[in-house]
């Protein structure tokens, strides 16, 4: 697929110090047209050597988590420890417009590559408009700076991984299984990694729209553990509104009462989040219509009851107490989709109960939903060229009409090395 | 609907943000839209939330439902609700009604943004879809947020996050194995995909500030999750292997990269627990010295291959030894030692007591009209030149329809009390 021919960061360019910390945002930037270059140390990034990688082999060109984080990117390799290196990473960043990095604090500013010394100044005084030092002309007065660390510039920077920010920032709490001697569970995909790169991101974006009227760069400090403490959800608002503790349970959202499963085996041992079951009479005239239409009606022990909930405008789920026929109802059309389940795949029981109206999704696995038929039609799965291999990848995550996102495969190793050499 | 508290403006601006001079005509709610123009709020953007008053803004379900603020109830006490709008104006239009109509078209001409996450077609059907947006202001930025997104086979069907997780492959990525699987126990996706739409806002708005040209985003909250697990995506794309297998998904334990142990164990005390990441093998010879116990010298545990190949009996030594142990001393200790290790925070704990989200300012205390003061949620970022701020807590139903018809776009206030009169705000 060619390359649009605009895109919304067009002529932006961000320097990418190497990190898993960091790396999404600059994916975010680089397939939305930035020129984004990642800055390798010798020997090459870490996330080189994580598995798994293409074709199982350990290879730092084969590592799948490079590829997926790095695309669209440019790669130098430059020895920040090195007078030769840290002379690379200041000429790059004099001709950039955003530096992002996570690096462990103190290490740049010990090596005299810090925002404080690399971006304009803070709030510059009178004093210093009036003797501008050559330090200064060196400056890049339009430099955005965006520092990931575990909680900010100015806090410890304790040893720390995914894992652990999203234990201490809240999310591990809400996530696992009702029975409360297993542990609480991690969610999977290193999201806690990914949270901080989304906040970095938007508010890059919002000093790149300051920028563009007051000629200024500023420096953006996100903290990890406070991104994490920002995506928990009822978590938070239970406790800030009622000062009352969620407790977790199995699939489903952690509140401080014990409340319904919503997940179902299907017959095929996939599963189904149900969503909330019907509570309107024209849904449960749905569902009853789609068991007829299965042949069901007689072998369904719920048909009866369906029948009565057509009658109902709308069941009121918050005061089962007072209404016991309400509740039966209400259940009946509960236990209806759980009927089918042990009867469908999970499968066809999700389109047939969307079809009818009713809110629930399948419980797919990653490669599955790349697969499925609805996320092939708006063109989700993207192909990407590996030198004359085309390479499966998720694409976009959204859809802009004029500028849209592409995405070029991630650089070998100081593959653009000739970019030093300007 | 309109108070007489409320003829005016009645809360302090705060500094200009970086957004300031932005204004969004704002019809989202719930998380995954109301989170993503909060972002913009806190960052200084105008942003106008457009609600019916024929049915109180109920279509936003989380108005008027728990976790209410503390006594009070009714639909300016929901606490999620609150938490999603704070820093943002409140205006009311029954769009049923042709003047409404009227003063929605005078909005959108005055606007740079149109955000919304209804069904897909909603728009369509309210006679502002994408050409009649672009009819009133032809550079418009319109950002659509939805489960399935705006076409394809599934367009119709609906989805929140809970769904949006499940569908997308996040749910069954987290859990442990040969149990159900344990997914998101929140609407991760309302978050994550209000953040997507957030970053499509303003990369479309940057676009159209250096360009001139408008677009619309179609975000499907679905796709955006698709793209968060992107290595065991590839791991099938490429090597052909599932996720779907034997053994799988151990979110605890860390496949990609291979790191042991890694794990959530737990701890004295009910309900109590630490994480702890040993990452590699001077990790783990750090870890060996802090335990000091005669297990931890074994020399299968010397190489992440012999940790990995006996991870299970690995595990049940170390859960053995941080049972006896309260989880913050295990943390300091490991901590100290240079090793990863965190407790696992109840939202009590974290909140009010850990007090480095109380230094970062992450709680803010902001006004509301109805409430009084409530606590919501900041930003995770700080900004050295246009700090965030939020100022006021969410708006009650309609009150700024003064300010926004009055003195944005120009009526006047007769005009507006006979609007009010005849409830077509």
């Amino acid at each position: 697929m060619a390359p649009p021919n605009r895109r919304p960061l067009d002529g932006i360019r961000v320097i990418e110090l190497t990190s898993e910390r960091c790396a999404l945002a600059g994916k975010l930037l680089a397939d939305m047209g930035a020129d984004v270059i990642v800055v390798e140390p010798p020997g090459g990034s870490p996330m080189r050597a994580y598995e798994p990688f293409a074709g199982d082999e350990p290879d730092r060109e084969q590592a799948l988590w490079w590829w997926h984080y790095n695309t669209s990117k440019r790669s130098v390799v430059a020895d920040l420890d090195q007078t030769d290196g840290a002379d690379d990473f200041r000429r790059l960043v004099s001709t950039s417009d955003v530096v992002i990095e996570a690096e462990p604090l103190g290490r740049l500013a010990a090596l005299g590559l810090d925002w404080s010394q690399l971006g304009r100044a803070a709030p510059s005084t009178t004093a210093d408009a009036a003797r501008p030092s050559a330090e200064a002309s060196r400056r890049n007065e339009r430099l955005i700076w965006v520092s990931i660390t575990h909680n900010g510039r100015e806090r410890p920077d304790p040893p720390a991984t995914d894992l652990t920010v999203l234990a201490e920032g809240g999310p591990a709490w809400s996530c696992g299984y009702d029975d409360h001697t297993v542990p609480p569970v991690r969610g999977g995909g290193n999201q806690g990694l990914q949270m901080a790169c989304h906040y970095a991101v938007a508010t890059l974006m919002a000093a790149l729209w300051w920028r563009e009227d007051s000629g200024r760069g500023q420096l953006i400090d996100v903290s990890m553990l406070a991104a994490a403490n920002l995506t928990c959800e009822f978590a938070t608002y239970f406790w800030l509104n009622q000062q009352v503790d969620v407790q977790r349970q199995t699939g489903r959202h952690a509140l401080p009462q014990i409340s319904d499963p919503t997940q179902v085996r299907c017959a095929d041992g996939r599963w189904l989040n149900t969503g909330v079951p019907p509570r309107r009479g024209p849904e449960f005239a749905a569902l009853a219509g789609w068991v007829d239409e299965l042949g069901l009606t007689d072998e369904c022990p719920y048909s009866e009851l369906l029948k009565l909930g057509e009658e109902y405008e709308q069941i009121d789920i918050l005061h089962l107490d007072a209404d016991p026929l309400g509740a039966e109802v209400f259940g009946a059309g509960r236990d209806t989709v759980n009927f089918l389940a042990e009867r469908l795949g999970a499968h066809e029981l999700f389109v047939g109960l969307q079809s009818i109206g009713l809110a629930c999704g399948i419980v797919y696995s990653p490669e599955e939903m790349l697969a499925d038929q609805h996320f092939e039609a708006r063109g989700f799965p993207v192909e990407i060229d590996h030198d004359g291999t085309p390479v499966t990848y998720p694409g976009a995550p959204y859809k802009f009409s004029a500028t849209p996102w592409h995405a070029t495969r991630a650089p070998r190793l100081g593959e653009h090395q000739d970019l030093l050499a300007d | 609907m309109i108070g007489p508290d409320h003829r005016s403006p009645v809360w302090p601006k705060p500094e200009p943000g970086a957004l300031a001079g932005i204004r969004i005509c704002d019809f989202t709610g719930q998380l995954a839209g109301a989170g993503a123009t909060k972002i913009l709020a806190a960052l200084g953007a105008e942003v106008i939330r457009i609600e019916d008053p024929v049915r109180q803004g109920r279509w936003d379900i989380l108005r008027g439902t728990q976790p209410f603020v503390g006594e009070h109830r009714g639909i300016e006490a929901g606490g999620s609700y609150n938490n999603h709008n704070a820093g943002k104006l409140g205006i009311t239009l029954n769009l049923r009604d042709e003047r409404a109509k009227d003063l929605l078209r005078d909005l959108i001409a005055a606007s740079d943004a149109v955000t919304e996450n209804f069904a897909a077609g909603v728009m369509e059907r309210l006679g502002i879809g994408y050409e009649a947006q672009r009819q009133i202001k032809p550079d418009i930025v319109y950002v659509s947020n939805c489960g399935f997104g705006a076409d394809g086979p599934y367009a119709s069907f609906r989805s929140w996050g809970p769904i949006a997780q499940a569908v997308s492959g996040l749910t069954f990525q987290s859990g442990l194995p040969d149990l159900p699987p344990a997914g998101w126990g929140y609407s991760f996706m309302d978050h994550t995909g209000a953040y997507y739409m957030a970053i499509a806002i303003l990369m479309a708005l940057y676009h159209r500030k250096r360009t001139g040209e408008g677009q619309w985003v179609d975000l499907a909250c679905i796709e955006a999750a698709g793209t968060l697990h992107g290595a065991a995506s590839l791991d099938f794309t490429v090597n052909g292997r599932p996720a779907r297998r034997s053994g799988m998904p151990n979110s605890n334990r860390s496949q990609s990269p291979a790191m042991a142990p890694h794990g959530i164990f737990a701890c004295e005390g009910s309900d109590e627990w630490v994480a702890i990441a040993v990452r590699d093998d001077e990790d783990w010879q750090r870890f060996a010295d802090e335990v000091g116990e005669p297990w931890a010298g074994d020399e299968r545990w010397r190489r992440l291959a012999g940790r990995l190949a006996y991870e299970d009996e690995l595990e049940r030594l170390i859960g053995g030894g941080t049972a006896k142990h309260d989880k913050h001393t295990v943390r300091r200790r490991l901590v100290e030692a240079g090793v990863p290790a965190a407790p696992v925070l109840r939202p009590s704990e974290r909140i009010d007591s850990d007090p480095r989200t109380k230094d970062w300012g992450l709680w803010v205390t902001v006004p509301h009209s109805a409430v009084g003061d409530t606590r919501v949620e900041g930003l995770p970022v700080r900004l050295s030149e246009t700090d965030w701020a939020i100022g006021r807590g969410a708006a009650c139903l309609g009150e700024d329809n003064q300010y926004v018809f009055g003195d944005v776009l120009g009526r006047s206030h007769d005009e507006i009390a006979e609007l009010e009169a005849a409830g077509v705000i």
